[in-house]
């Protein structure tokens, strides 16, 4: 019989994701030969919506283009939005905006933590990371009244303050990361299974990266020092130590596989608590918003002209919006780019050569705002015969996988 | 590695290019944090016909990282923004980058940048859905954001005949009682 190779389309909708997503894989037995991408199943049409909004309205907007990183999406806007207009955020709103941004990446990696350990069939550790998670979701809310969509951005500082008696607990949380962390490296760095399970499985090269323009986590695991904390720093961070970290400050060498994405981030988290430090350290006393009355800031921006770029490392990577303003209520353009929309395209590189099983894990190792696959359809090209693998089927193999290797 | 400032920059860009080719060049400066520490914004607005030109001249500086392309209808033209960054991987060192060209309605056409930058393909691939705009060179792939079966002739981000009818009514507005 002749070479047999199958068309597996994964995707497209699943209620939980932000940005679901097809994926055409042609599988020659386990191996991956081509990989197509068809993402767009779930465009909510977020930039069309903005323009019947003014930009404040625009930042709630922002605020839900995706769950998690409900810090990066207004910070960026109100970015793009100050430069645009030429206001200038008081030195105490950047760093209480630097905060809020470095408690959102604890949360949102620890969160990936999970994810990929429950990709790899590790549940135990799923519930161990999402209970360490809650810590600073209890922060957040404390700090600022919500777990997640924060409402603290606003153009010109923030809506609240951190105060004198905010500092304890804030200080406890961190306390209880530096705790925790030394468990998760354990469990991550140390344990033969999932080494086996992720190191030279999904490989980006160097090259390939720079060249598919991959931002975060994701680029930086192969060893681009790219970080616009460290290159072009904004708010709080131009005074602040940040260094971009690449898998070579563990082991000494770069490969550019799973392991590698997950050294980054848990070293992240170290970075994130060490920031956080600094800045309750050095914060300077003073204003947090430099137009208190929405009227006013609001006739302010109706009468402005001019653009302007807002650029936040995200924890997934660089979030870029662009803002321009024409003596309008209205924005006239508004163009906001999650880092996910970069890193799609290293898919196709890490899953080439790759196993059915290991599909799972490397599409969640980018932390795609879509993790999730709900369904996949097998066509066996020789007799047109079709089979569905629902989502729990294809984690089912991935987790045998992981037990058939576990030594 | 050298780094150009970026006045430098726009001065290599009108030396290397046609005289033309760059209409309008300006620099921000912004500032950050409690020490001021500074960094820098280009904008750049290049001929459409040496467009390509002018993206493999800054090739040539360092490997730019494009962060997206953002369009804008302006009635009788579209202006694309190309948002680049270079010299990244230093600390304070990077540069923002951005291209605008405008491209008259009768003559929607701009080349591909997928040779220099294969990561250009989805944003070009958007850009060709949501403003009508013909990337030259660039392979005929099925839609990426809109659905499959989208009514052809229809750009949703244009904002003249061939945009979409906004069909939110929008209540907070007061509506003056002749």
């Amino acid at each position: 019989m002749s070479k047999m190779s199958y068309s597996v389309p994964i995707g497209p909708v699943h209620p939980s994701l932000k940005e679901p997503m097809t994926f055409n894989f042609e599988i020659y037995g386990e191996r991956i030969e081509k990989v197509n991408l068809a993402p767009g199943d779930n465009h909510r049409g977020i930039e069309f919506m903005g323009r019947q909004r003014n930009p404040i309205q625009i930042i709630y907007l922002a605020e839900r283009i995706c769950g998690i990183c409900s810090a990066s999406h207004p910070f960026a806007f109100c970015q793009a939005v100050e430069n645009a207009a030429g206001i200038e955020v008081p030195e105490r709103a950047q760093y209480i905006r630097v905060i809020i941004a470095e408690l959102e990446r604890i949360h949102s990696h620890i969160l990936w933590a999970g994810v990929a350990a429950h990709e790899l069939g590790f549940d135990s550790i799923l519930y161990l990371t999402w209970r360490a998670r809650e810590e600073v979701l209890d922060l957040l809310e404390y700090l600022t009244g919500n777990r997640i969509n924060y409402g603290i951005f606003m153009i010109g500082g923030v809506r609240r303050d951190i105060t004198k008696e905010h500092i304890p607990r804030i200080k406890k949380t961190l306390e209880y990361y530096k705790d925790i962390y030394a468990k998760l490296e354990d469990v991550f760095l140390n344990d033969p299974t999932i080494a086996l399970r992720t190191k030279n499985v999904g490989i980006l090269t160097t090259e390939d990266a720079l060249r598919l323009c991959a931002v975060g986590p994701t680029a930086r695991a192969s060893g681009i020092t790219k970080d616009i904390r460290q290159d072009q720093p904004y708010a709080a961070y131009a005074d602040l130590e940040v260094k971009a970290i690449t898998p070579d400050a563990l082991t000494g060498e770069v490969h550019g596989d799973i392991y590698d994405r997950i050294i980054v981030r848990l070293l992240e988290v170290v970075q994130s608590i060490q920031i956080i430090e600094q800045c309750i350290e050095n914060i300077p006393s003073g204003e947090i918003i430099a137009e208190k009355k929405l009227v006013k800031l609001l006739n302010q921006l109706k009468k402005a002209k001019g653009e302007g770029i807002g650029r936040h490392e995200a924890p997934r990577g660089e979030c870029i919006h662009y803002v321009k303003l024409n003596e309008s209520e209205l924005p006239e353009v508004w163009k906001a780019r999650a880092p996910t929309y970069n890193n799609l395209m290293t898919w196709v590189p890490m899953l080439i050569g790759q196993q059915i099983a290991d599909i799972p894990i490397v599409i969640a190792s980018i932390d795609p705002c879509i993790a999730c696959m709900d369904r996949v359809t097998i066509l066996n090209k020789d007799n047109g015969q079709k089979s569905i693998l629902a989502k729990e089927d294809l984690h089912k193999l991935s987790v045998q996988k992981t037990r058939r290797i576990t030594p | 590695m050298e780094y150009l400032k970026p006045d430098e920059i726009v001065e290599l860009f009108k030396k290397k290019l046609d005289e033309s080719a760059i209409i309008d060049s300006r620099v921000e400066t912004k500032t950050a944090g409690v020490k001021k520490n500074s960094y820098s914004v280009i904008w750049l607005q290049v001929n459409p016909i040496s467009f390509k030109d002018a993206i493999k001249l800054l090739c040539t500086i360092q490997f730019p990282h494009l962060a997206i392309i953002s369009g804008n209808d302006l009635d009788k033209e579209i202006e694309l923004t190309y948002h680049f960054s270079i010299y990244y991987g230093g600390r304070f060192k990077e540069i923002s980058i951005n291209l605008a060209t405008y491209l008259p309605k009768e003559d929607l056409k701009i080349p591909t940048i997928t040779d220099l930058i294969p990561g250009a393909q989805t944003t070009e691939r958007e850009l060709k859905e949501m403003f009508g705009v013909t990337i030259e060179g660039l392979p005929d792939l099925p839609n990426i954001f809109l659905p499959q079966d989208f009514p052809k002739g229809v750009y949703p981000l244009r904002k003249d005949e061939k945009g979409v009818e906004i069909k939110v009514e929008r209540k907070d507005e007061v509506k003056k009682i002749e």
